[in-house]
């Protein structure tokens, strides 16, 4: 297990040379001058242009320019921005807990929907169920984001007034932040009625974030559980007199969680990548947010920064996967 | 009163292209003790009927019997809950790939312990001791460090140990064994056999031996049932049927033999067992019969009396006549 841990931490050092690669070249590939930018409407001299260009250090080869980024990197220097002129690495860690909140909600919410979903469907393949169930799976992967997000908002926001439209908590409840998870937060904070609020917030956005992940691991885990029983080890547990729910929930779906895992880890990955159209709608202060805006303020270093951490947590995400197949199927193990 | 009696059971499978007929109309008798033999080519309707009785057909399948009893248990109408407290435990079935009729998630210990947990009373320590115990029955050498391994760090053959100790976990009154050794290598095969044979003798189960090797029933059966295209077609003591068969398809599979033939190129069976679209209107073996006339290809053939081998042909074969 440990050789299996290093050789995939060994794997790592490519990967991240070219990930910071791909995140320094991204944003110097797209038109735009970042100091034009910054001036805005009122333009500026071509002197203060010039020297704004040697401050920034745009005058230097690029080949140097990454080096400097590079070494920066490794130092855990991901620069400053140029429009806060704060740490990147402030910025991030002060809006990733928002974004890691979300997507935790959302991610479990898909995974207890969808893992149930996908095996009653398989095991009551061409039913009623199974049809009904794969049919909306299928909507629901489909429908348009920002159109299925605001329809909710329409509904329970806007005429039943159940729950708040954005934001992740009542402007009424302030407490400094101490974990950065708002849930966590609030009750920390002791104040009546701010956990509550928080979970309110927190719901809409979930549901529309985890519409898309529950889709497709709900269909991921009917197809596996189709595969896996037809196996001749189900017959051998049926064989032994197991009843129903254990062939299926335990025989059946320990052998069929493989695909369904590395479907998880994928999801988990695009959640955390910045779920930037609900974070829009919903006003979710997180990354995904933060990327979009420094995006088109030609912010290079939020950019870059930016890009390379959420590259770092999808690989993390996928080194766990890794190793769950591990605990899962013996057999990946020994390999 | 025998253990097992089936009288006229027929299966029928669902498919696009319309019922398809696997068994018909097959009758089995199990007693005590007994080892009967179930022998046929592919696609003869061996497994399916036994898998029938367990319950453990697809829902594709139609079961209809004109009894079904086990133990004086009518199986026809038993309910799911009420079939599992039967299957596994008094009557339990090993299957034809050892290999992956294991979980590989689990370990073997886990999947042996498994059966006593739901169908016996015992404590934890007791399954433990009593898992060993099986494993050491069929043979596994350190069986204690080998309850921890998993399905794929064992051999064929020690796969099927495995699948046989699980299978008697509960000390079944008949165990079923479809094609226990046609996945295995010859030597092992052997072993398997024997292994069977002996667990048969010290538990006094009775044995239902699915192959469609003769070689099997020589060395192992004392009864043997023949089946053709889901039909039954002639049933026998071993050494009636391989001394004196009287249905001219069990004649010419004993002629297939390779110890027994004569020349230099084995004997054949030619043509296939008709399958769901071929089915000849007459005798189901007519079409590859080199005694059939018109009337076999014609009218279905009467079963003959018992000192005939209750045999499914118009001219059972008797001693007399020359067979090869």
């Amino acid at each position: 297990m440990l050789r299996f841990l290093i050789s995939r931490l060994l794997t790592f050092i490519p990967t991240f040379i070219g990930v910071c690669i791909i995140s320094f070249a991204f944003i110097r590939v797209l038109p735009g001058d970042p100091i034009v930018v910054m001036a805005g409407e009122r333009g500026l001299s071509d002197e203060r242009y010039q020297e704004m260009v040697e401050q920034f250090g745009f005058d230097r080869p690029l080949i140097v320019q990454f080096w400097d980024f590079f070494t920066g990197v490794l130092q855990g220097d991901l620069g400053t921005s140029f429009v806060t002129k704060r740490p990147v690495f402030d910025e991030f860690f002060a809006l990733f807990p928002a974004t890691l909140e979300l997507s935790f909600c959302a991610i479990v919410i898909a995974i207890v929907l969808g893992l149930p979903a996908g095996v009653i469907a398989a095991v009551n393949r061409g039913k009623f169920f199974d049809r009904a169930l794969m049919s909306s799976a299928l909507v629901g992967y489909s429908m348009p984001i920002f159109w299925w997000a605001l329809l909710l908002i329409i509904i329970f926001s806007g005429n039943l007034g159940w729950t708040p439209v954005s934001g992740r908590i009542d402007l009424l409840y302030f407490f400094p932040p101490v974990t950065g998870f708002m849930l966590i937060d609030s009750l920390l904070s002791g104040q009546d009625g701010a956990f509550t609020s928080a979970v309110r917030h927190l719901i809409l956005p979930s549901i529309v974030l985890a519409t898309i992940p529950l889709a497709v691991i709900a269909r991921q885990t009917r197809s596996a559980m189709l595969e896996v029983l037809g196996e001749d080890y189900i017959r051998t547990a049926r064989s032994k007199g197991l009843a129903p729910p254990r062939v299926n929930g335990l025989h059946a779906l320990r052998n069929a969680m493989i695909p369904v895992i590395t479907v998880i880890g994928l999801s988990v990955g695009m959640l955390l990548a910045g779920a930037i159209l609900t974070e829009t709608i919903f006003s979710w202060p997180g990354i995904g947010k933060w990327m979009v805006d420094s995006i088109y303020r030609r912010d290079y270093p939020v950019v870059q920064g930016g890009l390379l951490m959420v590259a770092l947590m999808v690989m993390v995400v996928n080194l766990i996967v890794d190793l769950t197949y591990g605990l899962i199927n013996p057999k990946i193990r020994k390999r | 009163m025998s253990l097992l009696t089936i009288k006229n059971l027929s299966v029928d499978f669902d498919t696009a292209g319309g019922m398809f007929r696997a068994v018909d109309g097959v009758d089995i008798n199990v007693d005590q003790g007994d080892i009967l033999a179930i022998v046929g080519e592919s696609g003869s309707g061996k497994s399916v009927s036994m898998l029938a009785m367990m319950g453990l057909l697809p829902w594709t399948a139609t079961i209809t019997a004109d009894e079904m009893s086990f133990d004086g248990i009518d199986l026809r109408d038993l309910g799911p809950m009420a079939r599992r407290k039967v299957i596994g435990r008094d009557m339990s079935m090993i299957f034809q790939e050892p290999m992956s009729s294991l979980n590989p998630c689990f370990t073997v210990g886990f999947q042996i312990k498994e059966s006593l947990k739901i169908h016996l009373d015992l404590d934890r320590a007791e399954r433990k001791k009593r898992a060993i115990e099986l494993m050491e029955l069929v043979g596994i050498p350190d069986p204690e460090r080998r309850l921890k391994a998993f399905p794929h760090q064992l051999s064929g053959g020690m796969s099927q140990r495995v699948m046989i100790a699980m299978a008697l976990a509960c000390k079944p009154r008949l165990l079923i064994a479809d094609e226990p050794t046609t996945a295995l290598d010859v030597t092992i095969q052997a072993q398997i056999l024997d292994l069977l044979a002996d667990l048969q003798k010290e538990t006094g189960m009775a044995l239902i031996l699915i192959t469609h090797d003769m070689g099997v029933v020589a060395e192992t059966a004392q009864r043997v049932q023949v089946q053709y295209a889901g039909q039954k077609v002639e049933e026998q003591e071993v050494r009636g049927l391989f001394s004196d068969p009287h249905h001219p398809y069990t004649a010419a599979l004993l002629a297939a033999l390779p110890e027994r033939a004569t020349e230099r190129h084995l004997p054949t069976i030619p043509g296939v067992v008709p399958g769901q679209y071929d089915r000849p209107q007459g005798c189901l073996f007519s079409p590859r019969c080199k005694f059939a006339d018109d009337k076999c290809r014609k009218t279905p053939p009467p079963v003959q009396p018992p000192d005939l081998g209750l045999a499914r042909c118009h001219y059972p074969i008797t001693r007399q006549e020359d067979v090869a």
